[in-house]
């Protein structure tokens, strides 16, 4: 990279949004120090807080702008929830709700210029899964005991090729973690890069119309995929849930 | 210059893995298009089956992603 | 918490660090990683804690309260249908009620008029036939005194006539001769 600005024009600094500052002074960061992420992680909790206390004060029957916005993500969720686990996943509820409105919160919030996206961290996203992980294999072995093992028994399967099937199943459920929070981390930092990459050729002045449209363009690309990240982030939760609720397939 | 080297090759590394994301486009075009021609096949079961096609572009375009870190990391990391 | 070693070591490593971070991706220095695990589990258990504390209970009271409401209201209006379809039934009993008491009215009204009027009809035919009976007897006195006079004047013009014809007649033959005349 420092080749790269000593001899042309354009600055690529992609990645730069992405450092983790402490937001007072210098200093090396300990795991108490306010930074950026935690900054950005408050303001997440704080916009959570907006929509869904502050926006529902009213408690109204017949509900205001917000307070419909509440109970749109609410139903959201909770139909999610109901549609792909089942009536018994909505014990796990809260928690499911939880994880989507800080991966949403967050990735809006990270779309916000100046702003830092938290989601677009490993260790956020790796943290997120591992907990829908070890919560998903933990209720597994709770509920079911060692026949949650049977998950990786095909038993539909014809007698010779139930070893092989199992080899796979068990790399395949514990790759989930890994692809889980990749997927997330990914599509954020490859929008947000993208978009840095693109900013950064609007220094020439030939071809900077053409790069503001295409960081409009990008923009409203990183608008939906946030989004899409948040509910298929969700909805695995809800599918890796049901197959620990019921692991007979 | 053997550090030179050794940047070319990951710079070359990086964007060989960005053909990657083609696969990945390919394969998320196959989900969406079978997705579409089977909506308009059957379009009352469609709405039914949104939550199958999101999770189908997902896993298709995770790999996509994977290949793009592997640049990322070919290009920053190493 | 095992960050005191690694606190130590990116203390003295820092600058290094510094130059690192600048240079590969943020995502994957390490030194940060503590940091942000702790704040992100802040993060969730504060979401987590007021989802469970405020928010889910509030909505799904509101969401209840509404399901509540419409279901309250369509009974509500079952109970108002029900209501008036008794209110309805009842009308048509008063309406039949009220008509079959103004028939009855009608009824004796009627039948107290004929009864009158029988009465009535008993009385000016009762006079009526006093009255004909009365004249009938008047009639009966009338004419036989009328016969009477005829009688008289009969026998005093039969004695008249026979004087006049110069014969002498005694009252006794003459009365006997027309009064066998007059039955004759």
């Amino acid at each position: 990279m420092a080749t790269e600005e000593a001899s042309s024009g354009l600055v690529f600094h992609p990645m730069d949004q992405f450092i983790v500052k402490p937001l007072f002074g210098e200093g090396p960061i300990h795991w108490y120090t306010p930074t950026n992420a935690t900054l950005w992680m408050a303001l997440t909790v704080l916009a959570i807080v907006a929509l869904l206390v502050w926006g529902t004060r009213g408690r109204a029957v017949v509900p205001t702008r917000t307070q419909s916005v509440a109970e749109l993500a609410y139903g959201f969720v909770h139909k999610m929830v109901v549609d792909v686990t089942g009536k018994d996943g909505l014990k796990y509820f809260p928690y499911i709700f939880t994880l989507f409105l800080f991966i949403v919160f967050a990735n809006f919030l990270g779309l916000l210029p100046k702003s830092f996206s938290t989601t677009s961290h490993v260790a956020v996203t790796a943290v997120l899964a591992l907990l829908v992980f070890c919560t998903v294999t933990a209720i597994g072995f709770i509920k079911h005991g060692a026949h949650f093992l049977e998950l990786f028994w095909v038993s539909s399967a014809p007698l010779g090729l139930r070893p092989v099937l199992a080899v796979i199943e068990v790399i395949s459920y514990f790759v989930r973690p890994l692809s889980h929070s990749i997927r997330l981390v990914g599509n954020v930092m490859a929008g947000h890069a993208v978009i840095k990459v693109f900013a950064a050729f609007a220094a020439v002045a030939v071809i900077s119309p053409l790069s503001i449209v295409a960081i409009s363009a990008m923009y409203g690309l990183e608008v939906l995929v946030s989004f899409i990240q948040a509910y298929v982030f969700t909805i695995l939760t809800c599918v890796y849930l049901r197959d620990a609720l019921h692991p007979h397939h | 210059m053997e550090g030179d080297i050794v940047q070319m090759g990951a710079y070359i590394g990086a964007g060989l893995a960005c053909m990657g994301m083609g696969g990945a486009a390919i394969g998320v075009g196959n989900v969406a298009g079978n997705f579409l021609s089977g909506a308009l096949r059957n379009p009352s079961a469609a709405p039914g089956q949104t939550a199958m096609l999101f999770i189908g572009i997902a896993f298709a375009e995770a790999f996509g992603i994977f290949s793009f870190l592997v640049a990322l990391l070919l290009m920053f990391a190493v | 918490m095992a960050n005191e070693t690694h606190d130590a070591a990116n203390g003295a490593a820092q600058g290094a660090a510094h130059a690192a971070e600048s240079a590969g991706m943020p995502q994957l220095d390490f030194s940060t990683f503590p940091n942000q695990i702790f704040w992100l589990l802040v993060t969730l258990g504060a979401i987590w804690w007021i989802l469970t504390r405020i928010a889910l209970p509030r909505i799904s009271g509101v969401l209840a309260d509404r399901q509540g409401a419409i279901s309250g209201d369509l009974i509500a209006a079952e109970e108002f249908k029900l209501k008036a379809k008794e209110a309805e039934a009842a009308y048509d009993k008063a309406l039949a009620d009220a008509r079959s008491e103004a028939q009855k009215i009608v009824a004796q009204a009627r039948a107290e008029i004929q009864k009158e009027l029988d009465a009535a009809t008993a009385e000016a035919d009762a006079q009526i036939e006093a009255r004909a009976a009365l004249s009938a007897k008047r009639i009966g006195e009338i004419r036989a005194g009328a016969l009477e006079a005829v009688d008289a004047v009969a026998r005093e013009a039969a004695a008249d006539i026979v004087a006049a014809l110069g014969g002498k007649a005694d009252a006794g033959s003459v009365a006997a001769a027309v009064s066998a005349r007059l039955k004759g």
